[in-house]
């Protein structure tokens, strides 16, 4: 049984996580380092613990003083909420060793999701479709290769990045001699002239399942679609996904718990997946073995509170729900408000916060740990806040977004608040018809 | 210990259906360490929470104030709150050391702020003739991180 459960991390999400813990009758203990010792989220625990001094790699991100301060505090559980150590299976060990519950899923998940390779080998093994592709070290495998793949297709550099020798082939035709132009630069940029060949997704929406799991049966609670991210950081989350025909919808889920079935998922992860925005084809890309940031949006859709789940299952509980218990109702768009400055290249922004308004009202909800007087430290990452809308429709919920947007209004630090009106008046966002290049095609007003 | 009223998204929106109704424009909720505070805003409403001026926070010190420097002696200032680091990497050899020459273009530290790494360029020519702050220590915004004297 959990009765103290110990929060190792901070911000908006330990919040969160005490805050069920309490409803649930726990006690809740956070670990706190020297910045955060008088923040929101320390004023609300039952009892705190200091892990260690302000930068992270002192506090959040320490193993042994996490673990001690754990200890000292008889936490019958630790909670990793997102980022910092949730997905450090050294780290999970370390908590077993210690003769604590890990509100997290089995370390032999967090080892093989944690590696990209190892994740793809774990999709392919469970029936899921990936991004065909391979690697071709000769002209003739590289054409191979591409009979395998289908047009159009990318070939890209192995040792390369940042998309340099990528040439898109559109037709058979154009193919060899795309082959020996990107084995030239891939030899001359990189000094290797292996090349990769990949299906080409020119419209892509990233779509996620939310997962719930416990050792041997797993129920989707639905899907997200977080489209709309700067240089792989997403801005803006839904749930559901919108405008997928039923069919596809109803395989992506299928796939996403095909794949938590197939480990023996214990616990609350998210499966995603790469959409073709025109074909709805979809590859399964990674499985975060944690709660996320936008864990909301589902929450608002389904009535389910995923923190709750997620204790119950490491409390050692069946799943007390089942597939057909599991409605989705509405729509729900997140969009974080972090403490940067979109118009100086997203440059951070720490400090006092003078005032901190945020929405309120029918189907809104803020989970922030910022109130006026409170501080943003420099130490740790700039979400200072999610404001998460619903509605009875997507065109309720945009329209309710908007209005709650004009009255966010945090003084003494600069937000993102300005991008995301920026964002919500958006034709594209407003259709639904963003797709993973949305950002590089906002209007700059 | 007596349990923090932790007010849920649920309490709010009930707050505001129930204010809606009235004539009132807003509403405080006082607890022991915060305030709850519920404002009407144009069509809609707002929520803002307020710590108590008792358990507030001990502000981080402000940066000195900007002393007079002694003739021909240029400050280079910290752009941002953050971590100031004087080399590029933990180990390595740092950008610069007191004698140095620099030009304005010339990076001489990098400040940490929320994970993001942002290098300092010296913003004028000189020799550098003191390094102020301490390497990874915490600088506040505008602190002087290294005095310079003027070409």
């Amino acid at each position: 049984m959990i009765n103290r459960l110990f929060i190792a991390n901070r911000g908006e999400i330990s919040l969160r996580i005490i805050r069920t813990a309490q409803r649930l009758g726990l006690t809740a203990i956070l670990g706190v380092s020297e910045a955060d010792k008088n923040a929101l989220p320390a004023r609300v625990a039952d009892e705190i613990a200091l892990i260690g001094p302000s930068p992270s790699s002192e506090s959040y991100l320490n193993i042994p003083r996490v673990i001690a301060a754990a200890k000292a505090a008889r936490a019958d559980a630790i909670h990793p909420g997102y980022g910092f150590l949730s997905e450090n299976a050294a780290f999970g060990r370390a908590v077993l060793d210690a003769g604590i519950i890990f509100v997290g899923p089995d370390i032999s998940s967090l080892e093989s999701m944690g590696d990209k390779l190892m994740a793809r080998e774990m999709g392919v093994a469970a029936g899921l479709p990936v991004v065909p592709g391979g690697e071709a070290e000769t002209k003739a495998a590289a054409r191979a290769q591409a009979e395998v793949t289908g047009y159009p297709l990318l070939l890209k550099a192995v040792s390369g990045g940042g998309g340099r020798g990528m040439k898109r082939v559109d037709t058979p035709e154009t193919l060899d001699a795309q082959i020996d132009m990107a084995m030239a630069e891939a030899q001359a940029a990189f000094g290797d002239n292996r090349i990769y060949v990949e299906r080409y997704i020119g419209k892509g929406r990233h779509v996620e399942v939310q997962i719930l799991g416990d050792g041997e049966t797993a129920i989707h609670l639905g899907t997200r679609d977080c489209s709309i991210q700067r240089r792989f950081q997403k801005l803006v989350e839904e749930a559901p996904a919108f405008g997928i025909p039923d069919e596809k919808h109803a395989a992506i889920t299928d796939a996403a718990v095909k794949l938590a079935k197939h480990i023996n998922y214990r616990g609350a992860g998210t499966v995603e997946f790469l959409v073709d925005a025109e074909t709805f084809a979809f590859y399964f890309l990674e499985m975060n073995a944690r709660i996320q940031v936008e864990h909301p949006v589902t929450e608002a859709v389904t009535g389910i509170d995923l923190i709750e789940q997620q204790l119950l299952i490491a409390d050692g509980q069946r799943l007390g729900l089942s597939q057909n218990l599991v409605a989705i109702s509405g729509h729900a768009i997140e969009m974080r408000i972090n403490a940067e400055d979109s118009e100086k290249n997203f440059q951070p922004s720490p400090g006092r916060v003078k005032s901190a308004r945020w929405p309120a009202g029918p189907g809104i909800r803020v989970d922030t740990h910022i109130g006026a007087g409170g501080l943003v430290p420099p130490f740790y990452d700039s979400l200072i806040g999610k404001l998460i809308v619903a509605g009875k429709d997507r065109a309720e919920t945009v329209t309710r977004l908007q209005a709650a947007l004009a009255t966010l209004d945090i003084e003494g630090i600069t937000t993102t608040t300005a991008l995301h009106r920026r964002i919500a008046a958006d034709a594209r966002f407003i259709k639904g018809e963003a797709d993973t290049r949305f950002f590089e095609g906002l209007q700059i007003v | 210990m007596s349990r923090e009223l932790n007010f849920s998204h649920e309490d709010v929106t009930e707050i505001v259906a129930i204010l809606d109704k009235t004539p009132y424009d807003r509403l405080d909720i006082r607890t022991g360490r915060f305030t709850l505070r519920v404002i009407r805003s144009g069509e809609g409403w707002t929520q803002e929470l307020e710590f108590s001026d008792d358990a507030a926070p001990v502000e981080i010190s402000a940066p000195e104030a900007a002393a007079a420097e002694a003739e021909g002696i240029l400050a280079i200032r910290s752009p941002l709150p953050g971590t100031f680091y004087r080399a590029p990497q933990p180990g390595a050899a740092p950008f610069v050391e007191v004698g140095d020459t620099v030009t304005p273009d010339t990076v001489i530290a990098i400040i940490e702020t929320m994970k993001l790494m942002t290098s300092v360029p010296a913003g004028c020519a000189g020799v550098v003739e003191e390094i102020v702050a301490h390497n990874a220590s915490l600088v506040e915004a505008e602190a002087i991180l290294m005095r310079v004297r003027a070409a």
